[in-house]
Parts: C-alpha cells; structure tokens; sequence
C-alpha cells in the first residue's frame, strides 16, 4: 500500500453572503465534512455540478483557502499557515492548473521567462541552467524554441494549456490540482493534453487532483473518483466501478447523462429540478428533491456513509435499506 | 464557385423526406475583411428533419447559420444562396427577413443568462414574439406566454412572467430561450450549443425537451455542437464541419459506426471512450488552421495521417461514398466505388 | 427596498457632514480671516471686537460645533463683508447661476446623446470619426480658452454678441455655449462607449434573431441597457447646476454663484464660501441619491435579489 500525499479529514468551508441586495446575510456551506485520500502517483477525480464545491475543495487543499472545519495533510503533516515561509516552501511541491490558460499566463511575458519564473523566484540554479531547464520542461510539455519566445496571445488553446504545465511542473512538484484543465479545448487538442498529463504523471510520478464535470475524461484519467453534490460527497471509489455500475442515484443520473457519440440503447435518466443553491440546501438528503427513488426518511435525516464490499462509500438512505441483501442495485 | 456535389445530399435523401427541402443552402461563403471563414457550404435542411452539425472552434458551424439568417456584422460579406421554401434569403429586404427571422426559423444560443435581455421582464422578451409574429396582442399575451412556459417545463410558469433573467438559472432561462423560440411557431429551429453552459443533468433535461419539442410540433431542428455525444443523440442526420466546409454528412448512427472522412474518424479516435477497455487517447495531431491561413488544398491535409501529394493542392468536393453518405476526401473513399455527382442533373429546382 | 433607501440617505447625510468639516478646517486653518478683511493696518481693538463679534476668539472645536449647531438651526451664519445672512446672499445668485448652467445641461444633452448614439450605431463611418474628433477637441480645450476664444470671434471681430455681463438674452449665448461644448463632447464620447458595449451583448444578437427590426431593437433593448451607465455622468452634471460654472461666470462677469465663490475666497469670507460649498455638497449628494434610485429603477439585477448568486 503506498502512502497517502493527500489527505482531506472532514473539511468544511462556509462563507456568509447575501442573496441580492436587500436579504440577510446566511451562511452557504459550500463544502461540508468532505473527507478524502490521494495515493502518490495516482489521480483522483472530482466530480460534480456548478456549486457542489469541487473547486474549493481543490483550493482548500491546496491551501489557498482556509477550512472552517477539518484539517488537511500534506504527507502526513499538516499544511503550514498561509503566506509563512514554510507555507511557501510547501506550495512549490503543490501547484494548480486551471481551464483558462489565457487568464492564467502573463500577457506581456514570453513563455520562457514565464515557465522560468518559479526557478528565479526561487533562486535555482544559474541564469543560464535556468533557461536551459525551462527549455527542457517546454520541450517535454511538446512546447519548442519558436514557442518558447512567443507571447501567450500568439499560441493556440492547447499550446497554452502546455505551456501553463510547463510552468507549474518546473518546480518539480508531488501534487497537481487540475481544475477543468481541458474543458476549454476543442476534442482532438483534448486528446493531446489528456496524453500529455498522463504521461507527465507516469514519468514524474505526480498526484493529480483532476477536478472534472466531464465523465469521459474522468474515466480516461483517474483510478478513484469523489462525486459531489451541494457540498458533499455522496459516492467515492474507484472509478470503474462508479461509472460501470454507479449506486447513488446522482450518480447514476450523472453516469446516464453522459452524451456519447454513436447511439446507445441505455435509457437516460432526466433528473428533476435545477442544480440546487447552496444557499438554500434541502433538509435530509440535500439531494431528496430531486432524487427518483426517494424515500420519507430523506427528508429530514442525513445519510451517513456505508461502505458497500467493492470497497466504495455511499451515503444514500435507499442504498442502505438495499444492504442486508448486498446487493448494490436499487 | 458552388461545389458540384452540393445539392446532392437533399436528392440522396430517403423518399421520406419530403421531395422539396425547407431549408436550402447552396454555395454559401463568408469573408470577414478578405479573409474567407466559410469557404462552401452546402446543406439541405427537410421539413420535421434533425440536423446536429459538429465542428471544432473555428469550423465555421455557427457562423453559418448566423449568414443564413443575415445576423453577421456588416463588416461580413456573405455570397452563395439561402433559400427557404424556394425564397432567397440572401440580400432579401430587412422587413421581409424579420418576418422570417423568428418567424419561420428561430434560434437560440449557447449562454442563455447573457442571451435574454437583462433589464426586460422575461414574459415581455417572449411576448414581443407573439406580438410580432403571431398577431397576439393585449391579455391574450400573457396567457399564451404562460402556456408555452408550460410547455417547456418552466416551473411557476405564471409568476415568471415578471421575473428578470437573473432571478432564474441557466436552465430555466435555456427554456425561456426555447418558449420564446417556439412563440413564433418556426419551422426550423436553430440551435447553436444550447447546452454548453450547463451542468450535465440540466443538458439532458434541455436535450430532451428538444427532442420532446420536435417530434411533437414537427419542427426541424438544427442542432449544432462541439461534441459529437450531443448531436449523436438528438440528430438522425450528422454534417461534420472543417476549416470553414464540409467534410462529411451522413445518417447519426452510421456515421459514428463507420466514419468515412479521416478527420472524422481523427475526432472519434481522439474522444475518450465512456465504455469498453481503456486505451490511450489518438489525438489527431498539430492544430485546427486559422482561417487566414488555410492550407491551399483540403484543410485537414496537414494534419491527416492519409494525406497524399494531391490532397495539399487539391481541394476534395464532397462526394457520395454510399446511399445518403459523403465524404470529401480523395484518399479516403478512393477505395469505395466512387461517383461524384453532377450539379446540373441533381438540383431541384 | 427601505433598508437600501436608509443606508443610501445616511450616506448621503454622512457626506455632506465630511464636506462641511473639511471645509471648515481647510478655510479657519488657512489664514486669518480678521486680518484679511479688516487689512493689515487695523488697530489690535478693532481686530479683537471683530473677533469676539464673530466668534474667532473661540477654541476650534467650539466654532466648529457653534456652526453645525446654527445649521441645524438652518442659520448660515452672515457674510462678514456685506453683513447680511450669507444664506441669502448665495440664493441670490443661484437664478442667475441656473441661467447658463440649466440651458447648458440641456444642450450637453440634446447634443451629445444624440452624437454618441449615432456614432455608435454608425461605428467606423466619416460621421462616426468626426463626431469622435470634434469630442476629443471639445473636452480637451479648457473652458476658459474656449470662453476666449468665443468672445475674440464673435463678440469682437464680428461684434455679434456682447462680451460678458449681463441685460439681454444675447448676453447668455456665449457662457451657455462654453459651458455646454465640453460636456456634450464627455457625454458624446461616453454615450457612444456605452452603447457600443451594449451592441455587442448577445442579447441584442438575440433580438434581431427574434425578427424584430433593427430601430427597434436599438430603441426596445439596447437603449435602456446603455441608459443604466450614462445615467452616472448625467447625474454629476445635474449636480454640478449650482456650481459648475464658475470658470465661465468669471470670463463672462456673470453675476452668478461661481463669480461670489471667487469674490469671497479671495476675501476670505467664510460663511458665504462655507454656505456655497455645503449648497454644492448638498446638491452633489442629492444628484448621487437621485442616481442611486434611478439605477434601481433602469438596472432590475440591482434592486431584486437572484435566484441564482
């Protein structure tokens, strides 16, 4: 069994905002009593819709953002307070990629200098070994000199994507947190940056965070997948077993929504209602409104976890009473 | 200038289809200030049909049809036809167009929430379609605008008469776009990336709801996306876009079975499989081409593992490879009984 | 909505609160006002009599509670040159002041919303570039060059209109046209940024896909779109009525409010400067809470809470 890089213990994230200009403050838990694992060199992915608090689950475990509840560890010792030394120290072995590469780079830097930035921050090496490794990291991204001195506005999506990797690889770190890293990009350039991470992942023996609303590519990347909904995880294990044969009911919507190419026979399951607002969570299964196999006592009590015997956790009340049968369909 | 397979696909079609295609684009080309983005199109849209027109940023999938309907900035300068039961459309006088625009074709776009009007009520945005269109004037408008608010599964359809669009969320304004749509009863509707912007269960919903839409209203659809799962599902018929033309066309379910054009056959290689055993990814290699630099020849020679001399100077018309199927590649079909059709025998009038 | 109106108004009142401190400590701090306008050579009596009768003999913070007590009291204190209330001396000359500034607001808007639309509408077009061109010169001139420059040409070489002060109606030509050039180029210029920004949004594409004609997709959907942003510049020209004159009123000698803010600094008479800057703050503030509301009005996203955050 090999060590954990990551580990999530029952991390809660609140914030207080209004709803429009004149309502009171309340709090919205964007993410509540997550708990999670990442194996080094392996990927786990985060699954979920706009407000089930994928992204700030990456953030909180990156750091960037404080929990309210929980704690979080970086190979078995806790995360450092933000903006200390030893903070900084730390983010040079965790980096995160997001979906917009544009936004992410310098407009008015060329890429070199921007992929050698973290070196001369850091005061690695000589100018010159500098620029001679970020050349090497541009050029195992697929990234070559002509690139290297362009702007960013003078690449195309996917080039970017590479160079934004390059840059955050540079430092050499443990952990990526990638946010929707390819949703941006046209399918066949999907395809190469999908390869690209996978390979890196293979060669530097990174862990990925590969946060995700895209099941394909999920499936593409990760051994172990954590899908959330309203802030909370409702089915976690390995990925092929969630996506050949999810046991949630969000899960198997999610599964079932998926649009693949060439017609398929499977019946797609149309969920009711809209994504909910955090802001106003339903009581019980936050996902009782728009469950179709919901059950009364959903409404008012909170799943627990159950761990089934393939090894996955579901907090799901109708998966509970199926149990004592072990049967895992509903 | 027009391609001479061009109206092939609408002669091709199954008898079922009506002899005379609704909607008829033939020799279609747009440049924006001398640089060609659209580069030939040709397409025939039957009446009640489903037509899901897939292509990566850049292939000119939505442009097209923003010509069709003369929604293009005057800096575009559009050439080749447009006909719509026979009608031209292009260079067509503005009244005439705004009663067909809306009308008869109707469209909805990607971002729904920037798509509505943010100071207008949305029952008013939906209302003006009735009003314009339809002859609806007066209470009557409020009570039909809540029947179609019905009809798309808009919930509380009566209070949401007055709600501004940023009281509601991307889905339920994706259904306020298709309601406002639907009001005046169009014969084609457009859709460019309806889904985009949504989160996977509200996708389905709102694919599902077109699907519902049209079968029962008899309505054609044109649905035009980025992702092949999307069209794959809602469409029975599948144009694949390239560089500002046409690769290839042919019925939904033989062409993910079968692709014929290599660029198609690149994307479906390259898309991760949701079933079966996992295997790395084929990338089609290199970059989608700017449109200011087109390669002389077919615009996915450079990156087509099939490429021969000529397909670098030549460019391939589309071609039938079989009944209802084309394909414009010279390398790919060439082994397949090949019969370009001849324009001058095949257009209907 | 009572919540935003309380908040707004104890903004404002907070406001203008700030700006009469500050100009009681920039005006009491800056020099002596005894010795300015009694002159250097006044014997020391006559200075300590003028400073006892005007409560400068007092501590600071006492003349100033002295003063926001008499506010409240709706006393402006009286004009140390002339005797009388400063209130009324100011109201005096707001009619004449409102003269040049209402009719000025009137041609920035008659002009330059107009000139803005247009040149939007017409992006790119010889118009469109000259009513650019003519919006740079006109606000980039200062008013008092244009001012010059008006009376040269035609109050002196054509000796068409009178040079400055007052009497007839063609004595307001001029100021009034100095005075609205500059803003009807700003709001020209702003006007036309507006309205292109809004052309651009996707629900305009929308409209015109809906089959409604172009004039009235620019009237029904982009104009009050472009409306919520051009509102903000209009505002601070409605509250600059009082007050934005006083460069012209000086070129032409107008006797309006901006002539007597100059007078009465130079003298050092501080009720009547005190009194026109607390009428200025009160009608900037106003003019923003006006604003406040309208953008409540024209802008729905602000004044009713989403669905969705």
């Amino acid at each position: 069994m090999t060590a954990n890089i990551l580990e999530l213990h029952g991390i809660s994230r609140s914030y207080s905002t209004r709803q429009g200009l004149f309502a009171r403050k309340m709090p919205v838990h964007a993410v509540d009593e997550v708990s999670l694992s990442l194996q080094q060199g392996q990927t786990l992915a985060l699954v979920g819709e706009s407000g089930s608090g994928k992204s700030t689950t990456g953030r909180i475990a990156l750091g960037l953002e404080r929990p309210n509840g929980g704690h979080v560890l970086f190979r078995g010792s806790e995360l450092p307070p933000v903006d200390t030394p030893a903070w900084r120290r730390m983010r040079t072995q965790m980096q995160m990629i997001y979906q917009d590469p544009l936004a992410a780079l310098d407009r008015r830097l060329s890429i070199l200098d921007q992929v050698r930035e973290p070196l001369d921050v850091h005061d690695i090496a000589s100018a010159s070994e500098r620029n001679i490794k970020a050349l090497a990291m541009l050029d195992a991204v697929g990234l070559n000199a002509s690139h290297a001195s362009s702007l960013p506005h003078q690449l195309s999506g996917g080039q970017r994507q590479r160079a934004v990797l390059a840059r955050a690889l540079i430092m050499q770190p443990a952990l990526l947190v990638c946010d929707e890293p390819v949703s941006a990009l046209d399918v066949s350039i999907q395809a190469q940056v999908v390869n690209l991470l996978m390979d890196l992942q293979k060669d530097l023996r990174l862990s990925l965070l590969f946060i995700s609303h895209d099941l394909k590519v999920v499936r593409q990347v990760s051994q172990r997948m954590a899908v959330m909904y309203l802030g909370r995880i409702v089915e976690y294990g390995e990925t092929n077993l969630l996506l050949s044969n999810p046991t949630h009911p969000y899960t198997r919507a999610l599964v079932s929504a998926v649009p693949v190419a060439g017609r398929r026979t499977r019946e797609r399951i149309i969920l009711k209602g809209e994504p909910p607002n955090p802001a106003d969570r339903p009581t019980g299964c936050a996902f009782h409104p728009r469950c179709p196999v919901v059950r009364p006592e959903c409404m008012s009590v909170s799943p627990t976890f159950s761990t089934l015997p393939d090894g996955r956790s579901v907090a799901c009340h109708a998966v509970d009473a199926a149990q004592p049968t072990k049967e895992v369909g509903i | 200038m027009a391609n001479p397979a061009g109206t092939a696909p609408a002669s091709a079609l199954p008898a079922a289809w009506s002899s005379q295609p609704l909607l008829m684009i033939e020799g279609l080309t747009v440049d924006f200030s001398g640089v060609q983005v659209i580069r030939g199109i040709d397409l025939t849209v039957a009446r009640g049909a489903s037509l899901g027109i897939v292509g990566e940023s850049g292939s000119g999938k939505s442009v097209t049809w923003l010509a069709a309907l003369g929604l293009l900035p005057r800096t575009a300068t559009v050439s080749g036809s447009i006909r719509l039961d026979g009608e031209e459309l292009r260079g067509a006088a503005a009244t005439r167009l705004d009663r067909i625009r809306g009308g008869r074709v109707a469209m909805i776009f990607q971002d729904p929430s920037s798509a509505l009007n943010p100071v207008i009520r949305i029952g008013r945005q939906v209302g003006e379609v009735l009003a314009r269109h339809q002859g609806v004037s007066g209470s009557s408008i409020r009570a039909q605008t809540k029947r179609l608010f019905d009809l798309v599964g808009l919930p509380d359809a009566a209070r949401r008469f007055d709600a501004y669009p940023h009281e509601l969320s991307g889905g339920q304004n994706q259904r306020v776009m298709i309601a406002m749509a639907l009001a005046g009863k169009p014969d084609v509707l457009v859709a460019d990336e309806p889904t985009t912007a949504l989160d996977a269960t509200i996708q389905a919903q709102i694919l599902d709801l077109l699907t519902t839409i049209r079968r029962e209203r008899g309505m054609a659809l044109v649905l035009i996306s980025h992702d092949l799962g999307v069209v794959s599902e809602t469409c029975e018929r599948i144009m694949v876009m390239y560089g500002g033309r046409v690769v290839e066309t042919a019925p939904s379910d033989s062409i993910f079975a079968n692709p014929r054009h290599p660029y198609t056959q690149g994307l479906l290689a390259a898309l991760p499989p949701f079933e079966g055993a996992l295997q790395r990814l084929i990338p089609i290699e290199g970059q989608v081409p700017e449109p200011a630099n087109m390669p002389p020849g077919c615009p996915f020679a450079p990156r087509c593992p099939q490429r021969m001399a000529v397909c670098e100077v030549a460019i391939p018309p589309l071609a039938q490879t079989e009944a209802g199927r084309f394909s414009a590649c010279i390398a790919g079909p060439a082994k397949e009984a090949q019969q370009p059709l001849k324009l001058s025998t095949k257009v209907p009038a | 909505m009572l919540r935003f109106a309380a908040i707004r108004i104890l903004r404002a009142v907070l406001t203008i609160a700030l700006v009469v401190t500050f100009a009681f400590l920039v005006l009491r701090l800056s020099g002596d006002p005894a010795r300015s306008i009694m002159g250097d050579d006044a014997s020391p009596e006559a200075m300590a009599a003028f400073r006892r009768e005007w409560g400068l003999d007092q501590p600071l913070w006492m003349q100033y509670l002295h003063y926001f007590a008499a506010i409240f009291q709706g006393e402006l204190g009286r004009s140390m040159r002339g005797g009388g209330p400063a209130l009324d001396l100011v109201l005096g000359r707001i009619p004449a002041t409102l003269m040049l500034t209402l009719p000025a607001l009137l041609m920035k808007l008659a002009i330059g919303i107009p000139a803005g639309i247009y040149a939007a509408l017409h992006r790119d077009s010889a118009i469109d570039r000259a009513v650019m061109v003519t919006a740079v010169a006109g606000y980039t001139v200062p008013s008092f060059v244009l001012g010059l420059v008006l009376v040269q040409v035609l109050a002196i070489w054509f000796a068409w209109l009178p040079t400055g002060g007052t009497g007839s109606l063609q004595h307001l030509i001029l100021p009034i046209i100095t005075l609205g050039v500059g803003g009807a180029a700003v709001l020209a210029r702003f006007v036309r940024s507006a309205m292109l920004e809004v052309l651009g949004q996707p629900y305009i594409r929308t409209a015109s896909a809906k089959g409604i004609p172009w004039a009235a997709v620019v009237r029904g959907h982009a104009l009050p779109n472009a409306a919520i942003p051009t509102v903000t510049i209009v505002g601070f020209m409605v509250g600059n009525l009082i007050a934005g004159s006083v460069v012209v009123e000086s070129v032409f000698s107008w006797p309006g409010v901006g002539n007597l803010l100059v007078v009465s600094v130079t003298a050092r008479d501080l009720a009547v400067v005190q009194c026109i800057l607390l009428l200025v703050a009160v009608a900037m503030v106003l003019s923003n809470l006006i604003v406040d509301f309208l953008y409540g009005f024209l802008d729905p996203r602000l004044s009713t809470g989403g669905a969705e955050t």
